[in-house]
């Protein structure tokens, strides 16, 4: 199964992960703070829709985001 | 039956990348561009022939972040820098990392001359129409109308005059070998801009004279914009003024692609 992993200590919650997406919103932002005090984004995927394009992950200027297929 | 496929890492950190939190703002695409370099480094195998010349910018401390050799040239003399180290070491790649403020307006004489002289060097230019580092002053490639902390108004041309269109000037000279302008605001531009950087890597290590790839990029923080409006704002405005584009494609780059 295609899924992403985001290393929330690493993520500036800048959002740019959040709207490439070609599943549609399985890159979102948090409510919670990491310990900078950024909120990072989190991976959604209760359907298991993605495709492991790395779209998301190429956008992260902070390379927070490993995919794996 | 399915077989149990194993699962494999499909983007990870590239290797020429250190593995440190940089000091970049949230969303600012240096990072982007940091990451693209070092995975061309690694595509090409050449990270331990590799030096950088990092700038006076927000950029600079690049050699923190990119793991090849780099040495710090003073503000916009890193194409000078660049020369050098290049003729004592010609088997060397190096290349240039160069802000718009550092490029631009310091540094221009360096690079015009170094691209004149078909210096076998590739530089890496960063234009965010700003200066980043120093607090958000008009830069030479601010738009018109562009507000920044020393054009209040926005940019006047009648004071200030026009922006400067680096890949359309250094086109013009004939060291120069290849010249385009890519950028970085989707995953699809961000493939093109690896492609490029690959590109120009291959031209100096082929010999065939000087190489830059412009990223027409983002500055969240001096733009007063989260980092997804200023890739809209980047869209909408810069593009214009700076269209994305091969400007210089010599016939003898135009045969090295044809072969790779
Ligand atoms: C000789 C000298 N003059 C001026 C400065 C101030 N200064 C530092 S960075 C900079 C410009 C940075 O802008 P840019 O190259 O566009 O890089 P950015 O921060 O936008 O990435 C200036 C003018 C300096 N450090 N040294
Ligand atoms: S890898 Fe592709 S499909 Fe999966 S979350 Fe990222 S952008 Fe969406
Ligand atoms: S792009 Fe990277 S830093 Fe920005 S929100 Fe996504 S994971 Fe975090
Ligand atoms: S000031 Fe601008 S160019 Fe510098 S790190 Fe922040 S967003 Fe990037
Ligand atoms: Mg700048």
């Amino acid at each position: 199964m295609p899924r992403i992993v985001i290393d929330v200590e690493r993520c500036k919650g800048c959002g740019l992960c959040t709207q490439v997406c070609p599943k549609g919103d399985l890159v979102q932002m948090s409510d919670e703070f990491n310990s900078k005090g950024y909120r990072p984004s989190k991976f959604v995927d209760p359907e298991k829709k993605c495709i492991g394009c790395a779209f998301c992950a190429n956008m992260c200027p902070d390379v927070a985001i490993t995919v794996y297929r | 039956m399915s077989e149990a496929k194993e699962e494999k890492i499909v983007f990870q950190r590239p290797k020429a990348l250190c593995d440190v939190v940089t000091h970049y703002c949230p969303g600012c695409l240096h990072g982007v561009v940091h990451r693209v370099i070092a995975e061309v480094i690694d595509d090409l195998g050449i990270q331990e022939i590799t030096v950088g010349i990092a700038p006076v910018g927000c950029s600079v401390l690049a050699y923190n972040y990119i793991a090849t050799d780099f040495a710090e040239a003073a503000h916009g003399r890193a194409p000078a820098m660049a020369t050098g180290m290049k003729r004592v070491h010609p088997e060397l790649v190096v290349f240039t990392y160069q802000g718009d403020g550092d490029l631009a307006a310091i540094g221009t004489n360096e690079l015009i001359h170094a691209a004149t002289r078909g210096e076998n060097i590739t530089t890496i230019f960063i234009n965010n129409a700003i200066y980043g580092m120093t607090g958000g002053q008009m830069a030479p490639t601010t738009l018109p109308g562009q507000v920044t902390t020393s054009t209040p108004r926005g940019r006047d041309t009648k004071l200030a005059g026009f922006p400067v269109r680096v890949c359309e000037l250094v086109s013009t000279l004939e060291g120069s070998a290849y010249i385009v302008r890519r950028s970085a605001y989707n995953p699809s531009e961000i493939r093109k801009l690896k492609a490029a950087i690959k590109t120009a890597f291959q031209v100096q290590m082929a010999g065939l004279g000087y190489s830059l790839v412009e990223v027409v990029s983002n500055c969240p923080t001096n733009w007063g914009m989260t980092p997804l409006e200023s890739l809209k704002w980047l869209q909408e405005n810069m593009l214009a003024y700076y269209p994305l584009g091969d400007y210089k494609v010599k016939d003898s780059v135009k045969e090295l692609m044809a072969k790779k």
